[in-house]
C-alpha cells in the first residue's frame, strides 16, 4: 500500500473511485492558475494576456456551474425537480447587492449619506428596518446564507409534511419563484423595483472595476465550485446519500424501513438552496447588477436544461452542462439573437428524448463500446460494425 | 372513544381489539379483533376484497383506523403512532409488490435497513461497524444471495428479490413480521425455499404471512385466520379451517 492510501487526506478520500469528479478538480485548478496569471502577469499586447471580460464571463459562469450543482443535488440524487431554484440564486443575489448598495454610501448621484438612489428618488425619508446590517460585510454574508435556507426551510417543511410529490411540487416551486418576482417587482418592496439594485462601487473596500477585484471574485467563485462539490460528494457517498437516493426511487419503501423521509428531503433541499444563495452573492458583484428579471419562471427552467445537457446525478455534468449552454447562449443571443429560446427549447425536448442521461452519459457509452472494441480486436474478433448489443450501463468494475 | 385497559399475556405480540375501516362507505375491516403471540407463524388467507391488504396498511400506520385499536407488545396503540415510528418500533413489512431499491447494490440494500441509527446527520458520518459487517454476510447466506452482494437489486430475479426484501426485514431486526404474499410469481423451487425461509423465521419471530396460494400455506404448518368481508370467518389449523362448511362456501368452495 502507498502512502496515500494509508493515510488519505478527506479530499482524497472523497473523490476515490471517482475519476471524472477528480478530473473536474483538477480542471478548477487549472483555471485557476492560468486565469489570473493570463490577466495579471501578461500586459494586454501579450498573446498570453487574457481580457478581464473573460475573467469576469468566466466567474459568470463559474457560478451558474454552482448553482446547476445545488439543482442537481436535490433533482438528480433526490429526484425532486425544482422549477424555481433560480428564486434562491436571487435571494442571495439581492443580500449581496444591499450590502454594495450600502457601500455606496454618499456617493451616489442623489449623494444620500444612508439612502440607496432609488430610496431617495421614491422620497423615502429614512431606511427600512429590514436594510439594518447591511453595511456590515459579515452580516451580509450570513443573510446570503440565511435567507434561501429559511426559505426552503419553511418551504420544504410544508411541503414535504404534506407530502407533495411530483409535478404538484415542481408547479409550487415555479409558483414560489413567481410570487417572489411580483412581489420583487414592486417598489414599495424596497429592493428597488423594476430596477433591481446596480451602480456598485466597491466590495469590502476594493474597486469593483479593477482587474484585481474581478480575479478575486474569480477566484472566489472557483473555491466555492469546488468547495460546493465536494461537500456534494460527501453527501451522495455518505450512507446519507443512499437514503436520499432510495427516497428518490421508492419513498414508501423508505418509510416503512423507519427513516423519516420529509428530513432526509428538507436537508438536501435546504442544503442546495444555501449553494443557490452562495451562487446569487458571488454572480452580482460580477455582472454589476440584480432585477427581478433573476426570478422569473425561465431562469430556474434554464438551469434545469443546463443539468439535464450535462447528464443529471453526476455532480460535475451539471458543472459542465451550466458552463456549455450558457457559452452557446452568450454566443448564439450575439449571433442570431431570436433563435436562442428555440434552441434552449429544442435542447430540452432533444435531450430529453435521445441523451436522458446527458452528456456525460453519452461520453460514458462512447468509452464503453471503445473499451469493447478494442477487446474485441484484441481478442481477435473482428468488428461487426455496427454493434446491435445494448451496451450495459454502470457495470465496469 | 375510551376503550377499556386489557391484560394480555406476555406472549402476546399484536392485539387487534374491534378494529373498523371503511372507504367511501365501503367497510374494508369491520370489527375485527384477533392477536398474535410470539413465536408464532401465522396465515391469513381470505378471498380478494376481504381486507389484507387493508389490515397490514393498519397496522403499519398507512391507513388510521376509524374505531378501535391495535395494541403492540404490551401497551404500545400503534394506532396514535406515524409510519416511521411503527417501523422503529420492531413492526417491519414485505409488500405484495416485491420493493426493493433497484437502483442500490444487494449489499447497500441490506445497509440501508439495518436497524439503528435513522437521524440525517448521524447518517452523513455514519460509518458501518465490523459487527454490522458481519450481521448484514450472515443474513446474506440466510436468504442465499451471498454470491449476488454487489450485484443491483434491479437486475435480480423476481424471487431473489423477494428474498432480498425478506432479508431487510431480517436487519431490521423487527420483533414482528409481516410478509405480503410472498410466493407471488415465485417457481415451485423458489416457493420451496421460501417456505424453509419463513418457517425458519418464526421460530425467533412472530410472523404473520397474508398469501393466496392454498398449497403453499398448507406447507407452512401454521395456524390459519380466514378473513371475510372485513371480519374473521374461521381460524386453526388448515386442516379444521378447510373443513368450515361457512369457509367453503365464500372461499375454497368457489376456487
Amino acid at each position: 500500500m502507498t502512502n496515500a492510501t494509508d493515510n488519505p487526506s478527506w479530499v482524497h478520500r472523497l473523490v476515490a473511485r471517482d475519476g471524472a469528479g477528480a478530473g473536474f478538480l483538477a480542471l478548477l485548478a487549472l483555471l485557476a492558475v492560468v486565469i489570473p496569471v493570463g490577466n495579471l502577469a501578461f500586459e494586454p499586447d501579450s498573446r498570453f494576456h487574457v481580457p478581464t471580460y473573460v475573467v469576469t464571463l468566466s466567474g459568470k459562469f463559474l457560478c451558474y456551474a454552482l448553482l446547476a450543482l445545488a439543482l442537481d443535488l436535490v433533482w438528480g440524487y433526490l429526484g425532486i425537480l425544482s422549477l424555481g431554484h433560480g428564486a434562491f440564486f436571487a435571494l442571495g443575489g439581492y443580500a449581496m447587492g444591499m450590502y454594495l448598495m450600502r457601500q455606496i454610501g454618499d456617493r451616489g448621484v442623489y449623494g444620500h449619506p444612508v439612502l440607496p438612489d432609488f430610496m431617495v428618488f421614491l422620497d423615502w425619508k429614512e431606511l427600512p428596518w429590514y436594510w439594518y446590517g447591511f453595511d456590515s460585510f459579515g452580516f451580509a454574508m450570513i443573510m446570503v446564507l440565511l435567507v434561501p435556507g429559511v426559505l426552503a426551510f419553511v418551504f420544504g417543511w410544508l411541503a414535504f409534511r404534506s407530502r407533495v410529490t411530483g409535478v404538484y411540487l415542481s408547479i409550487m416551486t415555479q409558483a414560489l419563484t413567481y410570487a417572489l418576482m411580483l412581489a420583487f417587482f414592486r417598489n414599495d418592496m424596497g429592493f428597488g423595483g423594476n430596477n433591481g439594485l446596480t451602480d456598485f462601487k466597491d466590495l469590502l473596500g476594493m474597486d469593483l472595476q479593477a482587474s484585481g477585484t474581478r480575479v478575486g471574485l474569480f477566484m472566489a467563485s472557483i473555491g466555492a465550485l469546488a468547495t460546493g462539490y465536494l461537500l456534494c460528494r460527501a453527501i451522495v457517498r455518505s450512507r446519507l446519500g443512499r437514503i436520499v437516493t432510495a427516497i428518490r426511487d421508492s419513498e414508501g419503501r423508505v418509510r416503512s424501513l423507519g427513516y423519516r423521509d420529509e428530513r432526509f428531503k428538507l436537508f438536501i433541499f435546504v442544503t442546495s438552496a444555501v449553494l443557490s444563495g452562495i451562487a446569487g452573492a458571488l454572480y452580482v458583484p460580477q455582472v454589476g447588477i440584480i432585477n427581478p428579471g433573476e426570478f422569473t419562471p425561465v431562469n430556474s427552467i434554464e438551469v434545469v436544461i443546463w443539468v439535464a445537457v450535462g447528464g443529471r446525478g453526476t455532480l460535475y455534468g451539471a458543472a459542465y452542462g451550466a458552463v456549455l449552454v450558457n457559452y452557446a447562449k452568450s454566443y448564439l443571443t450575439v449571433a442570431y439573437p431570436e433563435a436562442w429560446l428555440f434552441v434552449l427549447g429544442g435542447l430540452f425536448i432533444g435531450v430529453t428524448l435521445f441523451l436522458p442521461r446527458g452528456i456525460v452519459g453519452l461520453i460514458g457509452d462512447l468509452r464503453q463500446r471503445l473499451s469493447h472494441l478494442s477487446y474485441r480486436k484484441a481478442r481477435g474478433v473482428a468488428p461487426t460494425g455496427i454493434d446491435t448489443q445494448p451496451v450495459p450501463t454502470r457495470q465496469q468494475k | 372513544m375510551r376503550l377499556p385497559a386489557v391484560t394480555l399475556s406476555e406472549d402476546t405480540i399484536l392485539y387487534l381489539d374491534s378494529v373498523s375501516v371503511s372507504f367511501d362507505g365501503f367497510r374494508a375491516i369491520d370489527d375485527l379483533s384477533f392477536f398474535v403471540v410470539k413465536p408464532e407463524l401465522r396465515c391469513i388467507i381470505g378471498p380478494n376484497g376481504a381486507g389484507k391488504t387493508t389490515l397490514m396498511d393498519i397496522i403499519t400506520g398507512r391507513t388510521a383506523p376509524d374505531a378501535g385499536r391495535v395494541i403492540f407488545g404490551q401497551a404500545t396503540d400503534l394506532t396514535r403512532l406515524d409510519e416511521a415510528a411503527i417501523a422503529n418500533l420492531g413492526i417491519g413489512r414485505k409488500f405484495q409488490k416485491p420493493t426493493v431499491f433497484e437502483h442500490h447494490s444487494v449489499f447497500e440494500n441490506l445497509e440501508l435497513a439495518l436497524s439503528g441509527q435513522r437521524g440525517v446527520i448521524e447518517n452523513l458520518f455514519f460509518r458501518l461497524s465490523s459487527e454490522s459487517h458481519v450481521r448484514i454476510e450472515k443474513v446474506l447466506m440466510q436468504i442465499g444471495l451471498h454470491q449476488e452482494v454487489s450485484r443491483r437489486a434491479g437486475e435480480l430475479s423476481h424471487g431473489q428479490k423477494q428474498w432480498l426484501e425478506i432479508g431487510m426485514l431480517l436487519m431490521q431486526e423487527p420483533k414482528l413480521l409481516l410478509v405480503d404474499e410472498p410466493v407471488a410469481g415465485m417457481t415451485h423451487q423458489e416457493t420451496e425455499r421460501t417456505a424453509e425461509l419463513l418457517t425458519d423465521l418464526a421460530q425467533r419471530h412472530a410472523v404473520v404471512v397474508v398469501e393466496h396460494d392454498m398449497e403453499f400455506v398448507r406447507s407452512l404448518k401454521a395456524k390459519v385466520t380466514v378473513l371475510h368481508q372485513g371480519r374473521v370467518l374461521a381460524e386453526g389449523a388448515m386442516d379444521k379451517v378447510q373443513n368450515d362448511p361457512k369457509v367453503s362456501e365464500v372461499y375454497l368452495g368457489r376456487a
